[in-house]
């Protein structure tokens, strides 16, 4: 079964398409990414999918349970965790989970063992007494999402839950999310930073409230038109000049001390090489790069300006 | 003048008997060059921004800008850098030609450069169309590009900006860089901070800071040599096999899921060829569905986890 099936889904705000046609799946213990600038329709999609919006058009369901006739099923079966999660910051992250617990239901003899197995698992046993204010970004986070998982929900959202946190406590954060997964969870996030949506098993794209992609990380990638190669030469600015308007070359770009280029699949490096020759520019490396999930959103930005959408998920 | 900027052993505490802001910081950055301050929020890289422009004086140490003494002598600097902080103010109900008019009045450009410099500013922020609209009303990546624009009409050599790209969309963040590159192939020399990671690739020499600390520089090529492992992606599925493989091969130092790939950390120098042919040797046998199997470059965020471990002691 899948945690979560949307079909065609579509929200009006008066004449304005917040969401306009949408249709995706996340498989049970699947993580999902979703990804697009501000005012893309993620917060929308979010708030429908946890029950708390309605859609206009289109069949929503999570975890078996219809959007529209079973709000309430859904809201007390689901996680929800945001950058502006609210945690109370005169509690100490004991009682905060404990206040999440009555919340939730969760019964009464239970609710010790569960604190102290959510403490273990935040890595806050040395914090236990303190009041959640002193604690630092990443110990918060950690808490938060204790406190969002509380009552074991089998579906987790995370709303930009990694903003401003570290590299090192993201990594963190992210090995307790595939634990997580590992045992069912299925999770849906959304995140500004690109490179973060590698971590997710697929990804949709929105823009303007459509979906403008939808695949895996690497299916995004390998999709890609153009090979983007990254030369090390002697005067790169130079070198971009050059090469910007010749035939075959789809984009040049300083990236540092070094030229980006994305070249067309069809083989046109040797002209390229023999430009940068004549021109006396010394390339003293020429090597072919993976591409970013940020080309890539780029890319398909300029497409979906030039009316080019690309849809379909893998099974 | 060897170079720009030349800070020794700067110190910074706002509180005493706390662990300072800055905490011994030396950096020398050379004329014309790109230079990145990358690190997490709270590392430091606001108040280090704010000494060297002459806005805030360090506890300890000597900053020369531009030749001149910023605790003895800061006004010439004040009039040879452009700075701009993380909320730069723009005036919301000035026009976007009023704000630049505004910014060359405050540093008395004569009529002549004054319409040219505007000009200038215009064409490269790509704003020209935009000249009647209310500051007020721009887009956040439109009031970056405009407050750019102000922090450089005065022609600074120097340009110091605070986290430029920070809240922008993809888009945004792309086209800033892009300008970024053009104000330093002009013959500027620019020092920017910022907590993406990804974005230290796009300077010529970088400093990692970590809690007041500088926990490295040198060039990205530079810091990517100078990790002590080679990183090996793989995608194959059975996903549950393909883990336990890559725990029972020999030789791999350690490794973490990215979505459904796994990242591989393996010794440099050949044992990484050895461990690639021994990875698909025995995936081959069990007759997996291998997706990917290769080597992969070292992104700047391994390079700064890697600092970061190195300095806790925990590698």
């Amino acid at each position: 079964m899948n945690a979560v099936e949307v079909s065609h889904l579509t929200r009006m705000f008066n004449d304005f398409s917040a969401v306009d046609d949408i249709s995706f799946h996340i498989p049970e213990g699947e993580i999902f990414g979703l990804l697009g600038p501000n005012g893309a329709g993620k917060t929308t999609t979010i708030r429908i999918l946890c029950g708390i919006m309605l859609p206009s058009a289109g069949d929503v369901s999570v975890l078996g349970y219809d959007v529209k006739r079973h709000p309430d099923e859904v809201k007390s079966r689901i996680g929800y965790m945001s950058q502006k999660f609210s945690l109370y910051n005169d509690l100490t992250p004991v009682e905060n989970i404990m206040f999440y617990a009555s919340i939730y239901g969760v019964p009464k003899k239970e609710r010790a063992a569960r604190v102290k197995e959510l403490i273990e698992m935040a890595d806050l046993s040395g914090h236990q007494k303190q009041l959640t204010r002193t604690l630092s970004g990443a110990w918060r986070q950690r808490l938060a999402l204790a406190c969002a998982i509380v009552h074991r929900p089998a579906m987790l959202f995370l709303d930009e839950a990694t903003a401003g946190v570290d590299p090192v406590s993201r990594r963190e954060f992210w090995d307790l999310i595939y634990s997580l997964a590992g045992e069912g969870v299925s999770v849906l996030a959304t995140t500004h930073y690109m490179d973060e949506a590698e971590y997710c098993n697929t990804i949709g794209m929105m823009y303007q409230g459509k979906m403008v992609a939808l695949a895996s990380p690497e299916r995004l990638k390998n999709d890609l038109p153009g090979t983007l190669v990254q030369i090390d030469c002697n005067r790169p600015g130079e070198a971009v000049l050059l090469l910007q308007d010749l035939p075959g070359v789809l984009g040049a770009n300083i990236h540092g001390a070094l030229v980006h280029l994305n070249l067309e699949k069809s083989g046109v490096e040797p002209k390229i090489k023999k430009a940068l020759a004549n021109a006396g520019i010394k390339v003293n490396s020429w090597e072919v790069i993976q591409p970013s999930l940020e080309d890539v959103f780029l890319s398909m930005v300029s497409e979906q300006l030039s009316g080019n959408p690309f849809q379909e998920q893998e099974n | 003048m060897d170079y720009v900027i030349n800070a020794t052993h700067i110190s910074k505490q706002f509180v005493k008997n706390t662990p300072p802001a800055l905490d011994d910081l030396s950096i020398t950055i050379p004329g014309g060059i790109l230079y990145g301050l990358v690190g997490p929020d709270g590392a430091g890289k606001t108040t280090m921004l704010r000494i060297l422009s002459s806005v805030m004086l360090p506890t300890h140490g000597t900053a020369i800008v531009m030749g001149h003494d910023t605790r003895k002598d800061p006004d010439p600097i004040r009039h040879k850098i452009g700075y701009m902080p993380q909320n730069f103010s723009l005036y919301p109900d000035l026009s976007v030609f009023e704000n630049l008019n505004f910014f060359a009045d405050i540093h008395q450009l004569d009529p002549a450069e004054k319409k040219a410099r505007i000009t200038e500013m215009l064409r490269f922020t790509r704003l020209a169309e935009f000249t009647k609209r209310k500051a007020g009303t721009l887009s956040g990546g439109m009031k970056k590009k405009l407050a750019l624009g102000c922090a450089l009409v005065h022609d600074p050599q120097l340009l110091i900006l605070d986290e430029p790209s920070t809240g922008v969309d993809p888009v945004s963040r792309r086209e800033l860089w892009l300008i970024l590159s053009e104000v330093v192939q002009n013959g500027v020399t620019v020092l920017v901070s910022t907590p993406y990671m990804d974005e230290a690739e796009r300077c010529h020499q970088v400093s990692f800071l970590s809690h007041g600390q500088i926990l490295a520089t040198g060039s990205p090529a530079e810091l990517v040599k100078s990790l002590p492992f080679e990183i090996l992606e793989v995608k194959a599925s059975p996903r549950k096999m393909m883990r336990s493989i890559v725990d029972e091969t020999e030789g791999v130092l350690d490794w973490r899921p990215v979505g459904d790939t796994l990242r591989l950390n393996v010794p440099n120098h050949g044992m990484s060829n050895r461990i690639l042919h021994n990875l698909e040797k025995r995936m081959d046998k069990e007759k997996m569905k291998v997706t990917v199997l290769r080597h992969t470059r070292q992104s700047m965020e391994d390079v700064f986890v890697h600092l970061v471990n190195t300095q806790r002691g925990t590698v």
